[in-house]
This record gives structure tokens, sequence and C-alpha cells, in this order.
């Protein structure tokens, strides 16, 4: 009996991928994660509200997604909706702005110095250079130019995407095969024509690839614009939570956030393959 | 005479954009002079220069940079260390790379440096937090790095090392982690550049320590030109960071 049952049992680890050994290390990394911060919890070595229980958290969790705190008027009709999903829809549009502003700026210009040697070789040096630098810095110049509402966040979003997008445009250009660019030579098209039907094609990937680093950038800078100086989004949100001394909002709003930034930059990268 | 046009036709365009650059700083001068741009908004190019001098006297600008410089490289060590490890770690463990590695990199991709509120009630407003926070943050691409490194050390090397009945101590030591320190220090020059930016924007954001405090400071007091010209000295800063750094990855990686 108990040899049927070890038989039964082998062909099925090796045919359900959930009991491969990599899986069941990670649920054991997990469990061991899971049980290490609740004993941390449970002890009180740290301070309880830093490392509250998962329990906790996890309450924090769904009265952040599901209740129901906020009134907006939507068409007409009066709804109460939880006031994450009011900041979240704030802070997605202040980087979507800033990463249509940032990305086509940044891939026109991009296009331009990847075409003409000379302009690269005079301005790219900068625009290299200037890439690394803590945007944030820029933060009070930029209240000071788009006042303290969202626009000052969006041009935060929008300085910090502009340069991956811009260098990987560049240098996807110049990466494109000669015969490509010849083929689009012979058969005469013209400028536009050449854009649209040779180059973007052919720079597919490094372009996917800038718009994800951008989409992160951006996402930072626009967050922690947010965390500096505004009344709504999720920076502010996290801030709002430290300044009341409520960690357990704060995890769950992190986790949320996480959750979100991960799943986009998963998203934008299979596009770049598929 | 070939060489010498070659250095010229390199130079002109050099040239050009630095000429390019002071010539839309004195076009931003003169607007503002002719009252078409707001002083109250943006300073001129002018001003910002002349208040180098007061903010290097007066705000204690060497100090600062070398408290941020001081937070950066106590980062920067406690990345490499921890790293490269565990770097070196997943590397010996095929089965946990196998489970962590795809992690590590989503993990990457999320802005963690908006955690620094948690870190700012683990460790109070003190340099650790500013600190943990850019190890925090940096710590991934390292790891990452330090993984493509190891593994793509080319086989007829190991296999080199194993003819010659190294240990697997020695294979390491003499061949695996040689082949691989360029690529390791792409992760560690990259952590390094992370590090530096999350530390200058937690102390501006947080308003404590150096160079991104001055920026912060210097706004709230509403001083215009001392803000920019701040500003100017941490881009300064950060691009020397670059320029250094990447000349010594040049020298680890010779031909490329």
């Amino acid at each position: 009996m108990a040899q049927t049952g070890h038989l039964t049992r082998v062909p099925a680890a090796a045919d359900e991928p959930w009991l491969n050994p990599v899986t069941r290390l990670r649920i054991i990394i997990l469990v061991a994660i899971i049980g290490t911060w609740e004993l941390v919890a449970a002890s009180g070595w740290l301070l309880r509200d830093v490392v509250p229980s998962i329990l906790t958290i996890g309450r924090a969790l769904t009265e952040l997604l599901g209740h129901p705190d906020l009134k907006v008027t939507l068409a007409g009709h009066a709804l109460w909706i939880p006031a994450f999903y009011w900041h979240l829809y704030v802070t997605i549009s202040e980087v979507v702005v800033a990463l249509v502003i940032g990305g086509t700026t940044g891939l026109a210009i991009g296009l331009l110095l990847g075409a003409n040697p000379f302009l690269a070789k005079a301005f790219e040096r900068f625009l290299y250079y200037l890439g690394p630098t803590p945007k944030i810095v820029f933060f009070p110049v930029m209240i000071m130019w788009f006042g303290v509402g969202p626009e000052s966040k969006i041009a935060m979003g929008t300085m910090s995407c502009f340069f991956p997008i811009v260098l990987s445009a560049a240098a996807g250009m110049r990466q494109i095969e000669s015969v490509l660019i010849r083929v689009g030579r012979s058969f005469r098209l013209n400028t536009w024509q050449m854009v649209t039907k040779i180059y973007l094609p052919a720079m597919r990937e490094p372009i996917v690839n800038g718009v994800r680093l951008g989409m992160g950038v951006a996402m930072i800078g626009t967050l922690l614009a947010e965390t500096k100086l505004s009344n709504k989004g999720i920076g502010f949100m996290v801030i709002d939570a430290y300044n009341t001394f409520d960690m357990p909002r704060m995890y769950a709003v992190l986790l949320t956030l996480f959750v979100i930034a991960i799943g986009a930059n998963t998203l934008v990268g299979r596009a770049s393959r598929g | 005479m070939s060489a010498g046009a070659t250095i010229r036709r390199e130079a002109v365009p050099v040239v050009f954009g630095v000429a390019c650059l002071l010539a839309l700083v004195a076009l931003i001068e003169v607007l503002i002079r002719a009252g078409l741009i707001n002083p109250f908004i943006v300073p001129k190019p002018s001003d910002i220069v002349m208040s180098f001098e007061r903010i290097i006297m007066e705000e204690n600008i060497l100090p600062r940079f070398f408290l941020t410089c001081g937070e950066a490289l106590m980062a920067s060590l406690m990345l490499s260390v921890a790293g490269i490890s565990i770097g070196v770690l997943l590397h010996k463990s095929r089965i946990v790379r196998l489970a962590t590695e795809t992690w590590i990199a989503a993990v990457a991709s999320a802005p963690l440096v908006l955690m620094y509120p948690l870190f700012l009630v683990i460790f109070g407003r003190s340099a650790w937090t500013i600190i943990m926070i850019a190890f925090v943050a940096a710590l991934p691409p390292v790891i990452l790095k330090t993984l493509e490194g190891l593994s793509s050390t080319r086989p007829v090397l190991i296999d080199v090392g194993r003819s010659f009945k190294l240990t697997p101590s020695q294979l390491y030591w003499k061949i695996l982690f040689p082949s691989a320190l360029p690529t390791i220090f792409v992760g560690v020059r990259l952590g390094m550049i992370f590090a530096l930016i999350n530390i200058v924007g937690v102390e501006f954001l947080i308003n404590f320590g150096g160079l991104g405090q001055l920026v912060n400071e210097l706004a709230e007091r509403y001083d215009l030109p001392g803000t920019y010209a701040a500003i100017c000295f941490v881009i300064l800063v950060s691009v020397l960071f670059f320029i250094g750094t990447e000349r010594i990855e040049r020298w680890l990686r010779p031909g490329t």
C-alpha cells in the first residue's frame, strides 16, 4: 500500500511544477521569512510598531484596499471608495504624463543624436553625464517653476525619465544594421517613412528597454517629490502614514506600491521580447 | 598633418557643444536682464556664479561634501562586501540561485528608496538612515552583476584550472574571481552611483546631513542664486564621481 502511494507520488512530483525543488525551496524561504518576522514581532526585540505582526499588516492592507473612506462624484453619482485608489490614480496619471512628455522628447532628441554624429559628439556627453545625477535636488526649482501641485511632480518624473530614454534611443539608432538603412534608401523612403518603417521597428528593443528604465525612475522621481511636498498621491500616503506613525498602514501602502511597480516593469519588459 | 586634422575634427563638435551651452547661459542672462524671464524664478547666471563663493565660505560646503562622501563610501563598502558575497553564495548554490534570482531582479525594479520613512523610524534621523537606504536600494544590481560575471567565466579557463588540479578554493580565487572582476566592478559602480543618488536624495528629503540638505536649506531660505549654485555643485560632484568610477572601470577592462 505504501509502495503504491510512493509510486503514484513520484510521477506527480515530476509532472506538477509546483512541487519541483526550486518551488519547494521558494516556499521554504517564504515560510522562513514570515516565521522570522512573526517571531521578531512577537518577541518585542525591536519596537513593536516597527515590525508589526503580519496579521496586523494584513488587516491594514484590507482596510487600505477595501474600506471606502472617500466620497467621490462620478457622472453625477456620489460614490464611496477607498482613498487609496484615488491617490493611486493621481500618482499613475502623473507618471504617465511624465512618461509621455519625457518619452517623446527623449525619443525625438535621441533619434536626432543617433542620426547625426556631429550633434552626438557635441551634446551627448552632457546628457550622459547628467543622467546619473540625483534629480530630486531640482525639486525646489521645479516648485518655483510649476507650483506645488501635480505639475511639479510631473516635471520631476519627466526630468528623471528623459535621460535613460534619450540615451537608449541614441545608442539604439547607432546599432541599427546599415543594410536596413540602405534598403530604405534604395526604396527612396522620405525621412518620415525612414523613421516609421525602418528606424523605429529596428530599435524596438533598446527603446522599450529605455522606456522600462525611464518608467522606473519616473516613478521614483514622482513619488519622492510627493513625499516632500504634496497632499495627494501614493508618496503622500507613505509620508502621511509616517507622520501619524501608522506603521502597518505604511507597510500596506509600500507593499501594494512595490507589487504595482514590479508588475508594470514585468509587463513592459515582456513587450521588448514579445 | 593627418593626426592634427583628426584632432581638429574631433575637437570641433566638442567646442561647438560647449559654445552652445555658454550661448544658452548668456541668452538666459540677457532675457532676465530684459525682463522677459522673472528673476524671482530664475536668478541671473552671473548671480549664481557670484554666489558660489558665498556658499563655499558661509555654508560649510567642504564638511558637507566630506559628510556626503563619507556616507557614500560607507554605503559602497557595505554594498561591495554584502553584494559580492551574496552573489558568490548564489553562484555556488545553483538551486538557491534558481529560486531567488528572479526575485532579486524584481526587487531591483521596485522603488525601494520610498521606504525611507520606514528607515527613519528604525534608525532615527541620523546618517545611518541615509547609509542604510542607499545600501538597500543599490544592493540588487551588485548581486546580479556578480552572478553574471561569475557565470560568464569562459569554460576553457575553468578547464585549464581543473587540468592543473586546482582545489575549489584555488579555482575560485585564481580563475573565477579574476575573470569575473570587470563585470563585478560594473555592478559595484552601478551600486555606487545608485547609492550616491539615493544619499543626496534622502539628505534632501529628510533635511539632514550633507549636500542634499544644503539644497533644501537654501531653498527654504528662498536664497535662489544659492539654491541654483548648490544644485550646480551637487551635479559637479556626481559628474566627477561618475567620471572617476568610469575611469576605474576602463582600467579594469583594458581593450574594450
